[in-house]
């Protein structure tokens, strides 16, 4: 079948089960569009290409399939960079489509020229420009495969007008018949020698803890972590990105670890002689200083990323896989073996967390920005997917959500892209429309991609946006408070912010202002059970900090305000 | 011109790599962005022509080194990495030299030439110009004793190496 390269773009994305795809037109990227059109394909036109990419994103991170945004050249692929980025940190898979000038006016500086190929090489995981026709069906087979496997992320295909205007012969191209030739995503390492040295690691252990990060819910492990850590009577701590992996209700959750973690869970950290890292990489947020973290245990490294391992802390056992797949062996392996509770360890566990619990803030008067997530959390039970942008707001919405499920908080942990907040919320709401979503974000976050608003309000996606508006870039200042001797430089934005229930009505979409404690829980109610777009701008304490912290670089025993 | 020693210990990590035209960026670009310092690279097809070996000296400790290989190896063009150790492998750099050779220094430095088994593949009235193939240390060599009569100019291929095919039995 003779095709347009355009119509070629178009079969090759059905062809790979993509059904929804972000993006906003221009010139170099015109045909694809058409083709969109004609194809009746569904596509959503956001108001940035940034919002578009962070939509991309959420869709992917909620549903678990591989995002799809598309954008012109120049300034419409520049544009892409920070959520091309947001996503490599936090291993997201996503196709990037881009027009680009014919392959004849390539470096000669054309109207809207940008070389995002080489721009994007160091933030993909891989990226192409094709400048054959012939190519094109197959470069598509290759990046779904290569966004997709592995430890996933976004792969990004520039394609010159002309290639998109010229025919070929097209067949669709699966993605097990393309000629990568190492590329090996599921490395298959034996390793069940190593397993039986971590079964005999954990029937010693007295004091074991697991530490899930998002890998974890990226293989779907959520349920093998659950069987090992009761089979195995293992506390679990979680990174930002695996919080949901293990119900945070459980008696053997210690919740978030790191920076803003709890201190009880920091100090199991500290206080494990066995920590089996699960899907997770040893960010600097989690450990703090390196040579103090988990000094006093064997550490156990799982991971399908064989650079992360011993990339930032050394460990005693290694174990390269696709975690599920690891952890589903391992099930096996511990079923015969005879493994002590371990009583003692928890009930230390439990002493730390009397001892230094998560502070619950409450006041009559004005309303706690803890308490906003608390009721939030009270009125969705953990069903609700809860997206953020950066700052403080989200790690408010880390450590006070009811996470019970995987892929149900949804949050730039690497890059800490402020802005992801709203465009994200889109995005998951369209990929799970059966959910609530509620995106909570600050006063400063919203402002960063506050068009896509537009977007939310066209399509009526019936995203709930909850600003924790407390006036100032809020992290920053509690910095400039803890470390910079209260000079807030730059952070106050009350004076030149708008008024935010108006802006949202001047978009279309409906707002509430709650300033009272006592009118938060209805207005909340009133919000989530509205039939679209919803934004409550709830003035909050201004100068409330988060805490528990541990200042960067320090350890569990520098924690501030426990 | 003075050539120093190295202080941190030199690798050379042969990469076997898909042929296609934003390889050498994607490979490059890693030991840019992660902070490794490269000091040569060298590329060139192999006897495949899908396939292309590029060939990078870089300076740092093992664990430096050894983050570098899984890196690297992680890149989806990469098809396989080694290491070569320094007495494990053949390594060869061509350094073409013009130096500067008014008629009295003429033959000592065509003498230097000759014990380096450098070539004189160009002469001027008041200068000549010298081709050299060795390791590194080879090249360095010829580079210090030919400094004191004026190098004009140098251009260096940087490293190309492979591993020795050969085994010899360590001597007791």
């Amino acid at each position: 079948m003779k095709l347009k390269g355009a119509d070629i773009v178009i079969e090759s994305l059905k062809f790979h089960g993509v059904d929804l795809v972000f993006g906003y037109p221009g010139g170099t990227i015109m045909p694809v569009y058409d083709a969109l059109y004609r194809a009746g394909f569904k596509h959503i036109l956001a108001r940035h290409e940034q919002g578009a990419a962070h939509a991309a994103d959420g869709y992917a991170r909620a549903t678990g399939k591989t995002g799809v945004v598309i954008a012109t050249s120049g300034p419409g692929a520049t544009n892409l960079v920070t959520g091309l980025m947001t996503a490599y940190m936090d291993s997201v898979p996503l196709i990037a489509i881009t027009g680009q000038v014919a392959t004849s006016s390539i470096g000669t500086d054309a109207f809207q020229e940008a070389d995002i190929y080489g721009i994007t090489i160091p933030i993909t995981k891989y990226n192409y420009l094709v400048k054959d026709v012939d190519r094109l069906a197959e470069t598509f087979a290759e990046a779904f495969y290569i966004a997709r496997s592995g430890r996933p992320g976004p792969v990004l295909i520039d394609i010159p007008k002309d290639v998109q205007l010229a025919m070929a012969d097209y067949a669709p191209v699966a993605e097990a018949d393309i000629p990568l030739l190492r590329y090996t995503p599921k490395p298959v390492y034996d390793f069940e020698a190593q397993l039986d040295q971590l079964v005999e690691l954990i029937r010693q252990a007295e004091r074991p803890l697991l530490y899930v990060g998002g890998g974890a819910t990226t293989s779907g492990a959520s349920e093998a972590v659950q069987r090992l850590a009761r089979m195995a009577d293992i506390p679990v701590g979680h990174t930002l990105a695996g919080l949901g992996v293990f119900p945070g209700d459980d008696p053997l959750s210690v919740g978030m670890v790191g920076m803003h973690g709890g201190r009880y869970a920091n100090e199991a950290i500290s206080g494990a002689d066995l920590l089996i890292a699960a899907g997770a990489r040893f960010d600097d947020r989690v450990t703090g200083k390196i040579s103090e973290f988990a000094k006093r245990a064997k550490i156990v490294h799982i991971e399908i990323d064989p650079a992360e391992v011993g990339k930032i802390v050394p460990t005693d056992l290694a174990i390269i896989g696709d975690l599920k797949q690891v952890l589903e062996r391992l099930l096996v392996k511990l079923e015969p073996v005879s493994l002590d509770r371990h009583e003692r360890w928890r009930g230390q566990i439990a002493d730390w967390q009397a001892q230094y619990p998560l502070v619950r803030a409450e006041s009559a008067t004005t309303i706690k920005p803890q308490a906003v997530i608390q009721t939030i959390a009270e009125l969705t039970r953990g069903e609700a997917i809860i997206t953020t942008g950066v700052g403080q707001h989200q790690m408010w919405a880390a450590m006070f959500s009811d996470h019970r499920h995987p892929r149900h908080f949804i949050s730039s942990g690497g890059l800490g892209t402020m802005g992801f907040c709203i465009p994200s919320g889109i995005g998951a709401q369209l990929g799970r429309p059966d959910k609530l979503v509620v995106t909570i974000t600050g006063d400063g976050s919203f402002q960063m991609n506050i068009q896509e608003l537009a977007t939310a309000a066209y399509y009526n996606i019936p995203v709930k946006i909850i600003i924790l508006n407390n006036g100032y870039l809020g992290m920053v200042r509690q910095w400039q408070e803890l470390f910079f001797e209260h000079r807030y430089s730059a952070t106050d934005l009350e004076d030149g912010n708008p008024d935010f229930v108006m802006v949202s009505k001047g978009f279309g979409v409906e707002a509430f202002r709650v300033t009272r404690p006592s009118e938060l829980r209805a207005t909340l109610e009133k919000a989530f059970a509205y039939p679209g777009p919803v934004v409550v701008d709830c003035r909050v304490e201004k100068e409330e900090n988060v805490f528990p912290m541990i200042p960067s670089g320090g350890t569990v025993n520098d924690t501030i305000g426990s | 011109m003075t050539i120093e020693e190295p202080e941190i210990k030199q690798y050379t990590l042969s990469i076997l790599v898909r042929n296609h035209a934003g390889v050498l960026s994607h490979v490059a670009g890693l030991f840019t962005r992660r902070g490794y310092n490269i000091e040569s690279i060298t590329a060139g097809i192999t006897e495949r022509s899908d396939i292309t070996r590029i060939t990078i000296v870089v300076t740092g400790d093992n664990k430096i080194v050894e983050q570098v290989l899984k890196q690297c190896q992680k890149l989806v063009d990469v098809i396989k990495v080694t290491s070569l150790k320094y007495n494990e492998s053949v390594t060869r750099e061509l350094a073409i030299i013009s130096v500067k050779a008014q008629p009295e220094n003429r033959s000592r430095i065509i003498e230097i030439a000759g014990v380096f088994n450098a070539n004189v593949v160009d002469m001027a009235e008041d200068a000549l110009i010298l081709e050299a193939v060795g390791n590194a240390r080879h090249i360095n060599s010829i580079i210090q004793l030919l400094s004191p009569f004026g190098i004009e100019d140098i251009a260096r291929t940087g490293v190309a190496a492979l591993a020795y095919r050969s085994r010899i039995a360590p001597i007791n």
